[in-house]
């Protein structure tokens, strides 16, 4: 509390935070804490959908408070309210007790309440201090200096450390969210809300935006932290509510948080988000299955190496075998070189060296869509950015990487009648959630889309399979559908290569790991008991 | 989008409730489009108004001499010749996410081969020959002059708005050169080419002055229409246009692509300056620039690149052009004013299409 004293009197001359630390003052003197903001039966309609129905939430100061909930559960939502991006239908949004409507995302900002959302709101081209900056009045000259001793007094105070002058593109992607924060500080936040904050990051950022949040939490903020790990949940919150399908359907208040350990805290969210599963549902017994050594590789890749650019790492020196219906994992911190490798597979990437054999015939010379004809698939873990095009409707979606293609096209006229019929197959056959076949791709939800590329990338003439993050973003029951696709994948004798941030995803699917680290591969490893501690040493630098 | 036929299941079922819906669908779109046109007359009305000319005397006749008048109506339809080519290559390369905004500097260079090479192999060889070889000629022409920003865009990645109108620049001059040093008439004073005897023009249709040429633009049109919407190219195209990273990430070639669409975008106008000289000009005189590839822009923009609508935005274009430059001669209305005009129904039909759009935004939120 000894820094948040520091912070709070050395800002005294601004009148806000005058009033901020008045308030907090008076808050900490009585017993229970006041809600900083509060929702009151909060109804939320879209057409078809009701997002939010009836939800109470309350928002104290000093708090994490955990939001958790499945993909459409209402989270995106309920944050949309509270940011001022959107109105509730019903029901009211008190803050300091006070029933007050939050008209924009302006007036949000003037009420303390901001907001960091899942993709970065940051001008890559613009140095930190001047992204800082934006949004001050138009009339005056930006006050940097000011603006540097501020950004001293906070930084000081959490502990972290910011280039004020260096260009947001050249900063990870942890360091640009420390400035998401440190805008929503500079701007006199007393409640930050922290959009799905951590989907982006390494496991070590991860870790110091738990750090983080709690010093910020000790100096009397109030956090609204949403996510749909139950891990982070259990470890960052200290309040914990659970969204399904719109409702709240359960919170866990700080003074049972606290009593009851990690394990305790995760088998009764998933008891609330699941109802009958007790143990956590991701795992799953991985089968027995027998891959027959002596078959040939139907995947050989030797030395192959890509120059590094501007924003990626290159690959130096990458070779790995892959037999019929192996599942190769390649485990390692996101950015080291997985895109690259799968791009550079896939024909998109240029090589710079060694081979790719697909069933003993070189194809490194071939381009993206010639590999494909031999049987070589990339689903990609961009799917909108390149998987899809979003305005385009599902049906052409599903042909994309055949377009020419007989039955499809004949002499290059499209077969409408033919492209509807395999695609209403594929849409029953992946169970595609769809309201037609002419609905633009970019309307489906997440796991739909992946469904589609799915069921482009796993139809007729596959051999060799790359699945790069497969399951990113999507919520349970889709991962889960989506695992047992690429297990069902595998049995039917295809090789496999599994391309995952998530270590229990692979734990749970691989024949082998691989773990690459700066662009190679420092070691492979394979899926037996041990498995896990191996792995995680190579991940962070130790042999195995 | 190119799949346009509903799943008949779901059309019988609903068929019932539909047809009150499309009613008022219908009704909908018109207002949408008649609201911001008669608007734009108002105030381009208060404009006229401004320099001391009775607009309803202008808009009268306008009208009259553009659409009415049996002369008026046969040069509406023949200005279209020329501008349904120029809109054709809009549509493809627009489509494909490839601003061609030279199409001013192509039309020309396409007009002036044709209108250099046309009398000279009329001359050698059958009619209807001479004037194939100069199509092809101008087309050509049209499309090695638009082979830089391909060039520079598909490999380099340069951005081709600014490199077409630079190039369109250095077109128009170099017509002018060509016109005045290399093809010059020297049996005439003015700097002209030779001009091609009425005789051996495109042939007009039936007894009227409407050139032939209208029925080619019109084909071409409809022929891009279909590729764009109906073949395996035009979706390729389309993709590139929409996502190029889907495009690379699904196997296309997509250096070979934009070559190709900035080869058929010039082209078509290159056509378009041959088809009007070889059809109704029959020469290039120096300094002649009508601008038309800059004109079409807002037609294509209306039609949402869709060739069918492009062809009745045309139409409204000449009316207007043919109408406009009649008014100017009569009432003393510059010339540029059917520009001011087309402009201003853009710029309502935009502000018209944001607010239809904020409305059903919060309609819905």
């Amino acid at each position: 509390m000894a820094a948040g004293g520091v912070i709070r009197s050395s800002l005294r001359t601004i009148p806000i935070f005058l009033y901020w630390a008045f308030m907090s003052s008076l808050s900490s003197s009585s017993v229970a804490a006041r809600d900083i903001v509060a929702l009151e039966g909060a109804t939320k309609r879209f057409p078809g959908i009701v997002a939010n129905d009836s939800v109470d939430l309350s928002i104290r100061q000093g708090e994490v408070h955990v939001l958790l909930g499945e993909n459409g559960a209402g989270k995106s939502t309920l944050i949309g309210m509270l940011s001022g991006l959107l109105q509730p239908d019903e029901g009211r949004i008190l803050v300091d007790g006070k029933p007050t409507p939050i008209t924009s995302p302006r007036h949000a900002l003037a009420l303390g309440i901001g907001t960091v959302f899942q993709h970065m709101m940051l001008v890559p081209t613009l140095t930190v201090a001047e992204n800082l900056l934006l949004g001050g009045p138009w009339w005056q000259r930006p006050r940097t200096e000011e603006l540097a001793a501020r950004v001293a007094e906070i930084t000081s105070t959490l502990g972290i450390t910011v280039k004020l002058h260096a260009k947001v593109s050249e900063l990870s992607l942890g360091e640009q969210q420390q400035v998401e924060i440190l805008r929503a500080m500079v701007r006199n936040s007393r409640l930050l809300i922290l959009d799905e904050s951590t989907s982006m990051l390494t496991p070590k950022g991860i870790d110091e935006l738990g750090a983080l949040m709690r010093r910020l939490v000790e100096q009397g903020l109030a956090i609204v932290f949403i996510t749909h790990k139950l891990k982070e949940a259990a470890a960052f919150g200290d309040r914990i509510s659970v969204l399904k399908l719109g409702r709240k359907v359960g919170e866990i208040p700080p003074e049972r948080f606290r009593a009851l350990g990690e394990q305790a805290i995760i088998s009764e969210i998933v008891e609330l988000m699941f109802g009958k599963q007790k143990d956590d549902p991701e795992a799953v017994e991985r089968p027995i299955r027998t891959v027959r050594a002596e078959a040939a590789p139907l995947l050989q890749v030797a030395d192959l190496a890509v120059a590094p650019t501007d924003n990626a790492p290159g690959l130096s020196s990458i070779s790995f075998d892959i037999r019929p219906g192996e599942i190769l994992g390649i485990a390692g911190i996101d950015g080291n070189g997985q895109k690259q490798l799968a791009e550079a597979l896939a024909g998109q990437r240029a090589a710079t060296g060694g081979s790719v054999q697909l069933e003993g015939v070189a194809i490194e010379a071939l381009s993206v869509g010639e590999r494909r004809r031999r049987g070589l698939r990339y689903l990609t873990d961009d799917r909108l950015g390149e998987g899809t095009v979003g305005t385009f409707p599902v049906s052409i979606n599903f042909f994309l990487k055949q377009v020419g293609a007989a039955p499809f096209w004949r002499k290059g006229v499209e077969q409408r009648a033919e492209i509807e019929k395999r695609a209403a197959q594929l849409v029953r056959e992946y169970d595609v959630r769809t309201p037609s076949l002419k609905t633009p791709v970019a309307r489906l939800s997440g796991g739909n889309i992946q469904k589609v590329l799915l069921a482009r990338e796993l139809a007729e003439g596959a051999k060799v399979v790359i699945f790069n993050k497969p399951t990113y973003g999507l919520d349970l029951a889709n991962t889960l559908a989506s695992r047992q696709r690429i297990r069902d994948t595998a049995a039917r004798g295809l090789a496999v290569l599994l391309i995952s941030t998530d270590l229990e995803e692979l734990l749970s699917m691989c024949d082998r790991i691989a773990v690459i680290a700066n662009g190679a591969l420092v070691g492979t490893v394979k899926n037996a008991d041990d498995a896990r501690t191996k792995v995680g040493r190579l991940m962070i630098g130790l042999a195995a | 989008m190119s799949i346009d036929t509903a799943p008949t299941v779901s059309a019988t079922a609903l068929d019932a409730t539909s047809g009150a819906a499309t009613r008022r669908d219908i009704l909908h779109r018109l207002l949408m489009t008649l609201g911001p046109i008669l608007a734009a007359l108002v105030i381009a009305g208060c404009i006229l108004l401004a320099v001391g000319v009775d607009p309803l005397a202008y808009y009268g006749f306008v009208l009259e001499k553009g659409l009415f008048s049996p002369l008026g109506i046969q040069q509406t339809l023949t200005r279209m010749a020329p501008l349904l080519f120029l809109a054709a290559g809009l549509i493809v390369a627009f489509r494909a996410g490839m601003w061609n905004l030279g199409g001013d500097g192509q039309f020309l260079l396409g007009a002036v081969t044709a209108a250099a090479s046309a009398p000279v192999f009329v001359q050698i060889m059958p009619s209807w020959l001479a004037l194939t070889c100069s199509f092809l000629i101008a087309m050509v022409v049209a499309m090695i002059w638009s082979l830089v920003p391909a060039l520079l865009r598909a490999y380099q990645g340069v951005n081709e708005i600014i490199t077409t109108l630079m190039m369109t620049f250095l077109g128009t001059s170099l017509a002018n050169v060509l016109v005045k040093l290399v093809f010059r008439d020297p049996g005439t004073t003015v700097p002209q080419t030779r001009t091609l005897p009425v005789e051996d023009r495109l042939p007009r249709l039936f007894d009227t002055t409407i050139t032939s040429g209208l029925l080619l633009g019109l084909a071409a049109i409809v022929i891009v229409h279909l590729v764009m919407t109906r073949t395996a190219f035009g979706l390729k195209l389309r993709i590139v246009g929409a996502n190029p990273r889907a495009a690379i990430h699904a196997g296309l070639g997509v250096p070979g692509l934009t070559i190709a669409v900035f080869a058929i975008s010039a082209g078509l106008a290159g056509v378009a300056g041959a088809v009007d000289i070889i059809g109704v000009q029959g020469n290039v005189r120096a300094d002649w620039n009508p601008a038309y590839g800059l004109a079409v822009i807002p037609a294509v923009f209306l039609a949402r690149m869709n060739g069918f609508a492009a062809i009745g935005f045309v139409f409204l274009l000449s009316v207007l052009s043919i109408g406009g430059e009649s008014a100017a001669r009569r009432l003393g209305v510059p010339n540029h004013f059917t520009l001011v005009l087309v402009s201003i129904v853009l710029i309502m039909l935009a502000l018209a299409e944001y607010f239809d759009h904020r409305y059903n935004q919060s309609r819905r939120a």
